[in-house]
């Protein structure tokens, strides 16, 4: 162990707590803004000292908004639900359409296959709003607008990349010969997949999964155009606390600490594997 | 008991395209009876991993066939080839414990608990890793992978066992034990093997016979004793030996009865005609230039001779090597005694007609060995 002087720790506390405070501000702002009311928060100069309401998340999870003006309905949690559909299910078809296609690309190497993956991945260079447009009038025609199976659909593709990409090389980290190994020992082709590749990638497999959730999760255009109400996400639904009569910014502060909740709980849970995945070395045979 | 032969022919192997790529195995026909132990041996790079990968399944052949008990395999998947293999990197599967990675092939063919079990112990008994059997492969020593990985490939039951380097990260002691113990549990069962080795000695313990490979064309296979005493180009008689031959060139002139092999410095070793087969004599006059090829331990100090002059001298505790300069070359001695010669000492050496290995300088194809024709 090499020595470190007791400034040298000090300056490192120091340093890190900058680089939290950096960060964390403007989060730590939000969840000081979801308890208090819209006045407080916007008095000036802005203070620290207010009294705590739970006001914000009352209405938010009653679906009842008051404003000074009327009461009006929203449907928060009906969004958060929608929310952990879209991504749950966008998440899970990308996986299981990817993790194979991210197999085959590492182990199968044919003259196309580095410009088939290149196009998935091109996907994800192309400007959203440009394929709206197309995309909105297919919808039409095939009848998925506004419906959960089409914006599954489409929160896939932004996955689907992802999950490929990422995947893949954790595929092509795997020793081949341990596959073999497996192979010789009387098995199939799609026994070591699913017995030895898999769990091998499994850390790799679960990061790229979370990854994957976080930007379907915090996808908005998409859902904004193709989803009505009563199928739109909690990113589009947000947009409901922008009322004619003001902008209501602790509910808006409620809805952001309750949306980012379940990302932050799951890559608090998943924490583990990310670490052993993004350090590739433990699944070197 | 499942035991088969094996037959390549005309085996090829291109990685990449056939323009560019590496060619690793050219035109590989070769034959390994049921119950026969093959070394393959060969220097770093010259194909043996590729012919293995083959044969096993990993790799396709680019060209030629392969047969087990006459079926050809070459088109099978790996599963369907019965065959087990020790890999060069051993390639333990990190997830399950050493002893369930000896035991998963047993248990994918269904074999009962307590016979997988007698199995296992017998196997980790004779490799000496009874002590790691519930250890995971990534807390186990290299040596400790190696043997686990090559009991995986033992305890099957398959119809051919590819064994490659597998006691390469062991130590001396431990590779000569496990050497004869492995011959017996393969001759036992009246398996059938191929092994790559590095080790000359080992090949020659295990190995009924031995292939030698050089890049990608296999240059001999034949038995360790006649790899030794009949070589059948330069090439193995170098590689087969240590230390390795010495090699002069030579010119031959034919007189009525004797025979001289001029060298280089005007060293001029004179034989009688009548100490070859007619036969050879025949063939070396016809080939002007030829590679004389001397085993170190075939040349004795006389009394007179040609002379060589010392440039070093090593006694290796139970061999002395003497190394001289001779003919403008060197010539390496191996004596059973310690020799008490020093640097720029002048000896006399005498190389006796049944000692030479004569090969043509141009194709080194030999021509013969001693007083036959090759
Ligand atoms: N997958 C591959 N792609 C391209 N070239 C390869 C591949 N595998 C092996 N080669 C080349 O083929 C040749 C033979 O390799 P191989 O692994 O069969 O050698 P080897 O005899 O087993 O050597 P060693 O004793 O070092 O293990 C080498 O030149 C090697 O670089
Ligand atoms: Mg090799």
């Amino acid at each position: 162990m090499l020595e470190t002087s007791p400034l040298e720790t000090f300056l490192r506390g120091v340093a890190i707590l900058l680089v939290i405070l950096f960060f964390m501000f403007p989060i730590f702002w939000i969840v000081l803004m979801s308890f208090q009311t819209n006045e407080t928060i916007l008095r000036i100069p802005p203070s620290f000292i207010f009294e705590p309401t739970f006001d914000n998340y009352r209405a938010l999870i009653t679906g009842k908004l008051e404003t000074n003006a009327a009461s009006l309905d929203i449907a928060f949690m009906r969004n958060m639900g929608n929310s952990v559909l879209l991504s749950v299910g966008a998440v899970l078809l990308a996986l299981i359409l990817g993790v194979p296609a991210a197999y085959s690309f590492a182990r199968h190497k044919t003259r196309f296959s580095e410009d088939i993956a290149f196009t998935l991945l091109s996907f994800r260079f192309a400007p959203p709003l440009l394929v709206l447009l197309p995309l909105t009038i297919y919808f039409q025609k095939l009848g998925l607008s506004d419906t959960y199976f089409g914006l599954i659909w489409v929160y896939q593709l932004i996955c689907l990349p992802l999950i490929l990409w990422i995947v893949r090389g954790y595929f092509e980290d795997i020793s081949e010969d341990v596959e073999y190994a497996y192979r010789i020992g009387g098995h199939s082709w799609f026994e070591t997949f699913r017995k030895i590749a898999v769990p091998l990638a499994g850390p790799g497999i679960a990061a790229a999964g979370l990854l994957a959730f976080i930007f379907a999760w915090n996808n908005f255009i998409f859902a904004l155009v193709l989803a009505s109400a009563d199928k739109q996400p909690v990113t589009v639904g947000a947009l409901a606390f922008v009322t004619a009569s003001g902008i209501q910014y602790g509910q808006i502060a409620a809805a952001i600490v309750l949306s980012i909740t379940p990302t932050l709980l799951l890559a608090v849970y998943a924490q583990k594997y990310l670490v052993e995945g993004l350090s590739l070395g433990a699944v070197k045979g | 008991m499942s035991t088969s032969q094996l037959q390549l022919h005309r085996v090829d192997k291109i990685y990449g395209v056939a323009s560019t790529g590496v060619h690793a195995v050219k035109d590989l026909s070769m034959q390994v009876n049921a119950g026969e132990i093959v070394a393959l041996l060969g220097s770093s790079g010259c194909g043996k991993t590729s012919t293995l990968r083959m044969i096993a399944g990993f790799e396709e052949v680019s060209s030629g066939s392969i047969e087990i008990n006459g079926t050809p395999i070459h088109q099978l998947p790996p599963v369907r080839r019965n065959v087990a293999m020790a890999f060069e990197g051993y390639s333990l599967y990190p997830p399950l414990t050493v002893r369930d990675n000896i035991a998963f092939a047993l248990k994918s063919a269904k074999l009962a608990k307590s016979e997988i079990a007698s199995r296992v112990a017998h196997v980790a008994q004779l490799l000496e890793i009874e002590n790691i059997l519930d250890r995971y492969p990534v807390s186990i020593s290299g040596g400790q992978q190696q043997r686990a990985s090559l009991g995986r490939a033992l305890i099957r039951d398959a119809d051919l066992h590819l064994l490659d380097e597998p006691m390469g990260q062991l130590e001396p002691q431990l590779r000569a034990v496990l050497r004869a113990r492995i011959k017996h549990f393969i001759k036992e069962r009246g398996l059938t093997a191929i092994l790559v080795t590095h080790d000359q000695t080992e090949a020659n313990a295990l190995g009924d016979r031995i292939a030698v490979m050089e890049a990608g064309l296999l240059q001999q296979y034949d038995t360790a004793a006649h790899l030794k005493n009949s070589p059948a180009n330069l090439f193995t008689g170098t590689f087969i030996g240590e230390p390795p031959m010495n090699v002069f060139a030579a010119s031959v002139e034919l007189h009525d009865n004797s025979v001289h092999l001029l060298l280089a410095e005007a060293v001029t070793l004179v034989y009688a005609s009548s100490e070859f087969d007619p036969r050879v004599l025949e063939r070396i006059a016809g080939v002007k230039k030829l590679m004389l090829g001397i085993r170190p331990y075939a040349v004795r100090r006389a009394a007179s001779g040609v002379v060589a002059t010392v440039v070093a001298n090593q006694w290796l505790g139970d061999q002395t090597h003497i190394s001289t300069s001779f003919a403008g070359s060197n010539l390496v001695i191996v004596e059973h005694d310690r020799v008490r010669l020093n640097k720029g000492d002048e000896i006399s050496v005498a190389i006796a007609a049944d000692d030479l290995h004569l090969f043509d300088s141009e194709t080194w194809v030999a021509l013969s060995h001693g007083r036959n024709v090759a």
